[in-house]
């Protein structure tokens, strides 16, 4: 059996989007290896997620309800997923590069004896499974091997397109046998609340840097990201220093996404920032300075004062759209 | 307090990073190395800790001689023992975390404050495999530390949002880049880090082999985009977005 098992994620019910992607590069891969997919959910409450994931072309959905899981904690996540991986003979164990795939896959490495791979943006057979990853900031595409018999890999989500959507497959309970974790407690998670698209599956992002000054400036940002149906994103300076939540950062540190259509908003276009945005179908940088790095990666740039182009772009675009 | 920290020697996170043509590696002539960012703030947060706390901070990197040079600017912000544990090879996350495993259970440090990533092979996994190996809890991706009562209260940067996740000592704590402000060395502090005392060791003395799990086969260049069109004005941008790009 060479089977892949898909760590799946949700927040307020719902399969987190991310999932999709996952679940596309684990078609590519089962493809490759003969082996059948498998979707594990874990949660409290989870029976609708586990619907909703059975219906993407895997082979089963195995979920695992118990309070244990209501909140997400590495350390009994973990365990489930090794037991799951086990049980169903996973030589490939997937996740999101999202933040909790990032926490929880290496831990379910270590423990299958896996060697891991971050960020995978391919997959193919030569001779073996290869995977390809970015890594110095994007500046470097490695193509690497993993030489144990099971491979963890985090997905980058960006770089695969959504499964169709299929009749469902069955859904099974799982006993995950994990116990509370007395080492460890969950506080709290203070979620940004937003009704705009999420960054990761947007089709337009409008991005604001360090150069609007101030949070109450970011308006101009939303302003415009609303008039397209978009979602808003941000640099470290512009977290860093106050003026946007750190959940909108882009990068090599923050989120990787590629949308259609991204506009860099008074963004310099440092090589960190760019990591996460370089995929992007079509660039538009809006900079006063017309030395500005984000040039010279932008299809468009209009070099000038944001305060005055952006809005008067969102006006003209609400003519429009 | 008994902290342990790590630090990596990566190459200059500014520098042009460029292929080697027969693309087995990166062209290291001419390139500068220096700690690798997220690092700085797993070293300071690790000495707030000790100046909070009291205790000591041990700082330990794994990679070439060279890497006494990293060490040594710890120590210069205000660790107070260094061990190299000497391999000049490319090694996997996995061969360091199997590395700091055996040197934590020599040293037996209350806390492992280590940085969230390294900014060249930008694995992120170092840390979350370091406490699954040591069978211990982790809280990765950090903003916010308090160490109390043999308990860590860490805030976590995640998707959504931030999360708050307490531990129970000992465990591992991975630095983002809003922990803290890491501090410069000061010039009595380079001093006085001369003197510290720096061990080195091999892998084989701590009975661990860094053949990797995951071996690279190929390094490339990533496509380059196209160079753009500067407009002048927002309507002829609007007309670029919707009859060249069709996007809008
Ligand atoms: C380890 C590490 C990881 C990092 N990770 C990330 C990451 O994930 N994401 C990230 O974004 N950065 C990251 N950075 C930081 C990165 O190096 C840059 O410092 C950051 O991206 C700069 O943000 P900025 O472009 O908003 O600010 P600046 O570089 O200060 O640029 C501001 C820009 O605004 C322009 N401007 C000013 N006023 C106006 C105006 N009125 N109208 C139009 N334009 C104007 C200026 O010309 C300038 O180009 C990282 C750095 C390190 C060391
Ligand atoms: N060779 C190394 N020596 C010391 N510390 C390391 C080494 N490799 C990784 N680390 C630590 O682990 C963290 C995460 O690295 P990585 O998982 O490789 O992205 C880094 O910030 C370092 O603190």
């Amino acid at each position: 059996m060479a089977n892949v098992l898909v760590v799946a994620e949700h927040l307020d019910g719902k399969l987190r989007k991310v999932t999709l992607p996952t679940i596309t590069f684990a078609q590519q891969a089962a493809a490759l290896t003969g082996g059948q997919i498998y979707v594990l959910v874990l949660g409290s409450n989870v029976d609708a997620v586990a619907e909703e994931a059975s219906r993407y072309g895997v082979a089963k959905v195995l979920y695992a309800n118990s309070p244990v899981f209501e909140n997400y904690l590495a350390e009994t996540y973990a365990p489930a997923i090794v037991k799951a991986a086990k049980e169903v003979g996973a030589t490939i164990v997937c996740s999101p590069a999202s933040t909790t795939g990032k926490d929880v896959l290496p831990r379910v490495a270590a423990k299958l004896d896996a060697g891991m791979v971050s960020d995978a943006i391919s997959v193919s057979n030569d001779g073996g499974l290869r995977y390809r990853r970015p890594l110095w900031a994007g500046n470097v595409l490695t193509t690497v091997e993993v030489t144990t018999p099971v491979h963890a890999i985090t997905v980058r989500t960006s770089d695969f397109d959504l499964p169709e959507e299929t009749a469902a497959a069955p859904v099974e309970s799982f006993d995950a046998g994990v116990g509370a974790d007395d080492s460890v407690q969950f506080v709290s998670f203070d979620q940004v609340k937003s009704e705009r698209p999420e960054l990761t599956d947007a089709n337009v992002v409008v991005a604001g840097g360090r150069g609007l000054k101030s949070g109450d400036n970011f308006k101009m940002i939303m302003d415009l990201a609303d008039t397209l149906n978009g979602a808003v994103g941000a640099t470290r300076a512009a977290v860093d220093s106050g003026y946007a939540p750190n959940d909108w950062q882009i990068g090599q540190t923050g989120k990787v996404v590629a949308p259609s259509l991204y506009f860099a908003v008074a963004i310099s276009g440092a090589i960190q920032h760019l990591a996460g945005m370089k995929g992007s179908k079509t660039i538009v940088a809006i900079n006063t300075n017309p030395e500005a790095p984000i040039f010279q990666v932008a299809d468009y740039g209009l070099v000038g004062d944001a305060f005055q182009l952006v809005p008067e772009l969102t006006e003209k675009l609400k003519q429009i759209v | 307090m008994k902290i342990l920290t790590t630090v990596k020697r990566v190459t200059d996170p500014d520098a042009k990073i460029k292929i080697k043509p027969d693309q087995t590696g990166i062209v290291t002539d001419g390139v500068e190395y220096r700690m690798n960012s997220f690092d700085e703030y797993g070293v300071e947060a690790a000495i707030a800790l000790k100046e909070t706390h009291g205790g000591e901070v041990v700082v330990v990197s794994v990679g070439p001689s060279e890497a006494t040079k990293e060490i040594r600017t710890a120590l210069a912000m205000g660790a107070d023992r260094g061990i190299l544990v000497e391999d000049a090879g490319e090694l996997d996350s996995d061969a360091v975390a199997r590395v700091l495993a055996e040197v934590v259970r020599r040293e037996n440090p209350d806390i492992i404050v280590i940085g969230k990533q390294a900014v060249d092979s930008d694995r992120n996994q170092t840390g979350q495999l370091l406490a699954s190996y040591l069978d211990i809890p982790q809280a990765t991706f950090a903003y916010s530390l308090e160490v109390a009562d043999g308990w860590a209260t860490v805030g976590r940067e995640v998707d959504g949002g931030t999360s708050t996740k307490r531990v129970k000592l000992p465990a591992i704590v991975t630095a983002d880049l809003r922990l803290n402000e890491p501090r410069y060395a000061s010039l009595p502090g380079i001093m006085k880090a001369k003197r510290k005392p720096l061990e080195t060791l091999s892998p084989a003395d701590l009975g661990v082999d860094t053949a990797s799990k995951v071996r690279v086969l190929k390094y490339e260049a990533p496509e380059e985009r196209a160079a753009g069109e500067i407009v002048d004005s927002v309507d002829v941008l609007i007309d670029r977005l919707r009859n060249k790009s069709k996007v809008i």
